[in-house]
């Protein structure tokens, strides 16, 4: 019997007196894609933000491997397996390849392994043409494909990614829902927040639905 | 007064590096340069936890640190008087009129400089930087190693501020250092003296330096600001 990957029971998370998220409880498996669907202000954010540790939920078990703690805690060891990207992903003030060797040098992988690693991820990403730009001048959609390859270099078991695609024009879009298809046709586990009816519609991955703090079936 | 004759023996002492004029000036800068290289990796990194960490009395600390810039540094130079003096707690160390003693006052001095500077820089830096950090894998200390990386222009200002403000003063100076020549005798601790001997000429020639240091402080604070997109 296959392993859950990450299990979270009863996340609770309060903001402003409302109950963003309700009791929420999962189960992502190990190689699985998932959408997560719901409207704007619905939790998606916030639940994200909680199974990748930058937040703390108000009350709640999460489980990764099979591994248990009890929140606010969240161990360091999981942040090397799963990866959150913002909606608006930060590129660090160095180059592109310096963004994307940033996870590689912290986890302390020899310079020969990161560099030929980054040169694929940029390849993977298809960045090369923008590789001399300083990263603070590229479009939406090149911020958001470098942070999928500065996440992706890292092989994590888990890609935590929120609304990917908006605010994203038409080309940008395209190339970066690419990406994502690729992503999950390789059997990178990844949760994708968004209301991308073209995301949603991927072929093979889970669909679930925020609403009122609660998860439902995607209709 | 005729202030010609002085002026013109200024640049005589200047042109001709009088070996004096030099030695203070070398004193100045090392003594300032040394606190500052002291004083700022634990000022910025209390900067730092100030700016990002919530815990109690935070905000009365960063009060504190605030009035604490304002505080007089003849008035921190008597206190490290008092602490450095024979009969005082740091007595026995038989530090009171020596360099050492000048490092500890410009430290003191520098420390609320760097520490607001860095609150003010790390407060207004992106939080996704140490988040995507964090996010990546890094550690604590390296997410905010990162996050410092990236609002480093703001850092390097709150460190010439810091060496401006040392290098230029005089109160904490002549207090705990004693104005002693070859050994404790810095510019503005020399302009000082040579003033009150009606020696305007070396006055005049330090005060110089000091307000070349200042515009080039200015200056190079002005470009980096620039670089850093400040603007």
């Amino acid at each position: 019997m296959s392993q859950a990957l990450l299990e979270a029971e009863g996340l609770v998370r309060r903001l402003g007196g409302r109950r963003v998220l309700d009791g929420i409880g999962l189960s992502l498996e190990r190689g699985q894609g998932y959408v997560l669907s719901g409207d704007n202000g619905s939790g998606k954010t916030t639940l994200l933000r909680i199974l990748s540790g930058l937040d703390a939920a108000d009350a709640g078990v999460l489980r990764f491997q099979g591994e248990q703690t009890t929140l606010p805690r969240y161990p360091d060891g999981w942040r090397l397996g799963a990866v959150y990207v913002h909606q608006h992903p930060y590129v660090f003030h160095t180059s592109v390849a310096g963004n994307i060797a940033y996870g590689l040098k912290a986890r302390g992988e020899p310079r020969e392994r990161w560099q030929q690693k980054v040169q694929e991820a940029i390849d993977w990403a298809g960045v090369r043409d923008v590789v001399d730009v300083p990263p603070q001048k590229l479009s939406g959609g090149e911020k958001q494909r470098v942070a999928l390859a500065r996440a992706k270099v890292l092989a994590p078991q888990l890609l935590l990614l929120d609304e990917p695609t908006a605010n994203l024009d038409a080309d940008g879009r395209r190339r970066t829902i690419e990406l994502l298809a690729r992503l999950c046709a390789e059997g990178v586990g990844v949760v994708i927040a968004c209301h991308d009816r073209e995301i949603i519609e991927l072929p093979g991955v889970r669909r679930f639905h925020l609403e009122d703090g609660k998860l439902v079936p995607a209709v | 007064m005729d202030l010609l004759e002085p002026t013109r023996e200024a640049f005589a002492l200047l042109l001709r590096g009088d070996p004096e004029l030099l030695q203070i000036i070398w004193l100045s800068l090392w003594l300032s340069l040394a606190a500052i290289a002291l004083i700022s990796p634990p000022s910025i990194a209390l900067g730092f936890l100030l700016a990002k960490r919530r815990f109690p009395g935070q905000r009365a600390m960063v009060v504190l640190v605030q009035a604490f810039l304002s505080f007089p540094t003849v008035v921190i130079g008597l206190v490290i008087y008092l602490l450095l003096s024979r009969r005082g707690p740091l007595g026995s160390f038989e530090l009171l009129f020596s360099p050492t003693a000048i490092v500890i006052g410009y430290m003191v001095i520098a420390f609320p400089i760097l520490v607001v500077f860095t609150v003010s820089a790390v407060q207004g830096a992106d939080p996704r930087a140490y988040e995507t950090a964090r996010s990546l894998g890094a550690s604590r200390i390296r997410a905010a190693l990162t996050t410092l990386r990236e609002v480093r222009f703001g850092i390097i200002a709150a460190v010439v501020n810091a060496f401006g403000r040392v290098v230029s003063e005089v109160g904490c100076a002549i207090m705990v250092g004693g104005n002693i020549a070859g050994l404790t005798r810095n510019m503005p601790t020399a302009i000082a003296l040579e003033t009150s001997k009606g020696d305007f000429a070396q006055g005049i020639a330090l005060g110089m330096v000091l307000m070349a240091l200042a515009v080039g402080i200015n200056v190079a604070m002005a470009l980096l600001q620039g670089e850093g997109g400040l603007k």
